[in-house]
């Protein structure tokens, strides 16, 4: 009797599975199969041959140019993002001052707002200072709305350490400076792996402000890139099957390096309302 | 010691590049966008004053109330599967064997970004050569439906992406606040005699009242928010079917050059937001602190 209970719980839970993965199973099925194959064929066959010349031909298309933007774009807000939001925290937490619970509450506050609100006010801010059409604002902008977020997570790390530690690093003679770079940020490395995780994520994967500030191909990333790309392979099913896969790729890499960093990343950005 | 952590200089050293880039990139433009609304402008050239012409007319407008309307019945769907993932977390929390990476399957989706998500299923609701069509075919359907072209339809079909896209996300949650709850409070309820269910309705799920009802906040919340996956899959149609609040801002400002007003409606959708995340805490407040 227990031992059928539990057989369809099994059973229960391996459906939901199958409902989770198998859609990303026949993406990367087609992306490797031509039209006649994708139509003709059943959904799940392997493919007769494996045309590994579709990802060739998205890459040299143009993706590759897309790959290259959000790599680099993603790569350089999360330092700007786990940089400022670690001083921001050092600060909050560490330093005395009697604006520091204000400043604490504006960035909760910021946990809660909905991006389209500020979207056409960003825009015609970018475009007085000359930045729409520039990268810099995507890297700035994924800062500053990813900054909320990774304070919160760092905020919990930051009041468990011992405060003896910067006792005695001042009584020694060292400067706040140093203090916080040659000592505490180095001890907080495991929760900034997690930050890093949770912010390449938000980043890889943010669609609407590129899609707003960004018109030339040559600085789009691959959210928006696929967009106009899958629009010219209408047709050709191999070709945008082979898009989507690369441009989830380096997630799913990250994933099953770091999954036990993204899961701790993911259940705390539970916060975020 | 307390001179040096109180010295100005260094508080503002660490606090100012977090600070300024959160108030101008994002309070600056939220107060802005109340500002714009009160403009009659293009987004190029000068703006004119016009009161709060913008808003009463947002408040009269037919088709924001309709893209409210499904921004809230989306809310709706996603509070309700919240049922769902939270029968799936009590399994997984049952003693299964492999249910870390169970999780973690579950959890593939979550990471993707709405863009993939959108156009994979756009391709598996394609209404010849997708994966769902031919399989309804291949079991004796005749004239499947057209999943994205039927007005009826569209908000299910969207709905179903977003179901598959967040259920890695809550059962996370529910099954690490399912795995907190200490063994010793089941165990002496068993001894009482209670059966599985009971303990799951009665035990359980009163304790992990608070984490539900943060879910319930997010997923809400959540929902009136959504933009990416719709504005890819479908635009809004067919014929403002699936427009959502965001999507129907975003269309008045960037394709139809109405800033002014394209600003007031996200304006509203800020104070709706914050509205609705204020009366959901309140309802689902939990007064009594449960300390196990």
């Amino acid at each position: 009797m227990r031992r059928i209970g539990y057989f369809f719980l099994y059973l229960a839970l391996i459906i939901v599975g199958l409902f989770q993965i198998l859609p990303l199973i026949w993406l990367f099925l087609f992306s490797l199969k031509d039209n006649n194959e994708i139509f003709a064929g059943s959904p799940f066959a392997l493919p007769s041959e494996f045309r590994w010349e579709n990802y060739e031909k998205v890459w040299n298309g143009g993706i590759g140019t897309y790959f290259f933007n959000s790599v680099w774009i993603t790569v350089l807000a999360i330092i700007l993002t786990v940089l400022f939001a670690s001083m921001a925290a050092f600060a909050i937490t560490r330093l005395k001052w009697k604006l520091s619970g204000l400043v604490l509450g504006l960035f909760m506050v910021g946990l809660m707002i909905p991006i389209h609100s500020a979207l056409i006010p960003l825009y015609s801010m970018f475009l007085s200072v000359d930045l729409i059409d520039n990268p810099i604002s995507i890297v700035i902008t994924y800062t500053a709305y990813n900054l909320p977020i990774t304070l919160m997570i760092l905020l919990g790390f930051y009041y468990t350490l011992p405060h003896e530690i910067e006792e005695a690093a001042i009584i020694d003679g060292c400067s706040i400076h140093r203090m916080f770079f040659q000592i505490i940020l180095p001890m907080t490395s495991p929760i900034l792996a997690t930050t890093v995780v949770i912010n390449m994520i938000y980043n890889w994967n943010e669609f609407v402000f590129v899609n707003t500030f960004i018109s030339s191909e040559k600085y789009k990333t691959l959210t928006v890139g696929i967009q106009n790309f899958i629009g010219q392979y209408m047709t050709d099913w191999g070709a945008i099957g082979a898009t989507l896969v690369i441009s989830v790729l380096p997630i799913i890499v990250a994933f099953i390096f770091f999954s036990n960093k993204v899961v701790e990343g993911i259940s705390s950005s539970a916060v975020k309302g | 010691m307390n001179k040096v952590m109180s010295n100005k200089f260094y508080i503002a050293f660490y606090i100012a590049p977090a600070l300024l880039l959160l108030l101008i990139l994002v309070f600056i433009p939220l107060g802005l966008s109340g500002y714009y609304g009160l403009m009659d402008w293009d987004g190029i050239g000068e703006k004119t004053f016009i009161g709060l012409e913008n808003y009463i007319q947002g408040i009269q407008d037919k088709l924001f109330w309709n893209s409210a309307f499904h921004s809230f019945l989306l809310a709706i769907f996603s509070t309700l599967s919240l049922v769902i993932y939270l029968t799936v977390s009590f399994i997984l929390a049952s003693k299964i064997k492999g249910a870390d990476l169970l999780r973690k399957i579950y959890l593939i989706p979550m990471l993707l970004s709405s863009v993939a998500i959108a156009q994979l299923w756009v391709k598996i609701y394609n209404p010849s050569n997708g994966i769902l069509n031919v399989f309804l075919m291949s079991i004796g359907v005749e004239n499947p439906p057209l999943w994205l072209a039927n007005p009826s339809i569209v908000l299910f079909a969207i709905f179903v992406p977003i179901l598959w896209q967040y259920a890695g996300f809550y059962i996370l949650i529910y099954y690490a606040a399912l795995k907190n709850i200490p063994e010793s409070l089941i165990e002496a309820a068993r001894i009482d005699g209670a059966s599985a269910f009971q303990i799951a309705t009665r035990i359980k799920l009163p304790l992990i009242k608070e984490v539900v009802s943060v879910t319930i906040v997010l997923a809400i919340v959540g929902s009136l928010k959504y933009f990416d996956l719709i504005y890819v899959m479908t635009a809004g149609g067919p014929n403002g079917a699936s427009e959502v609040m965001a999507s129907y801002m975003y269309k008045l400002a960037f394709s139809n050059y109405n800033f002014g007003y394209g600003s007031a409606i996200g304006f509203l959708l800020l104070i709706i937001t914050l509205i609705v995340t204020l009366i959901i805490r309140k309802l689902t407040e939990t007064k009594d602190k449960l300390e196990y």
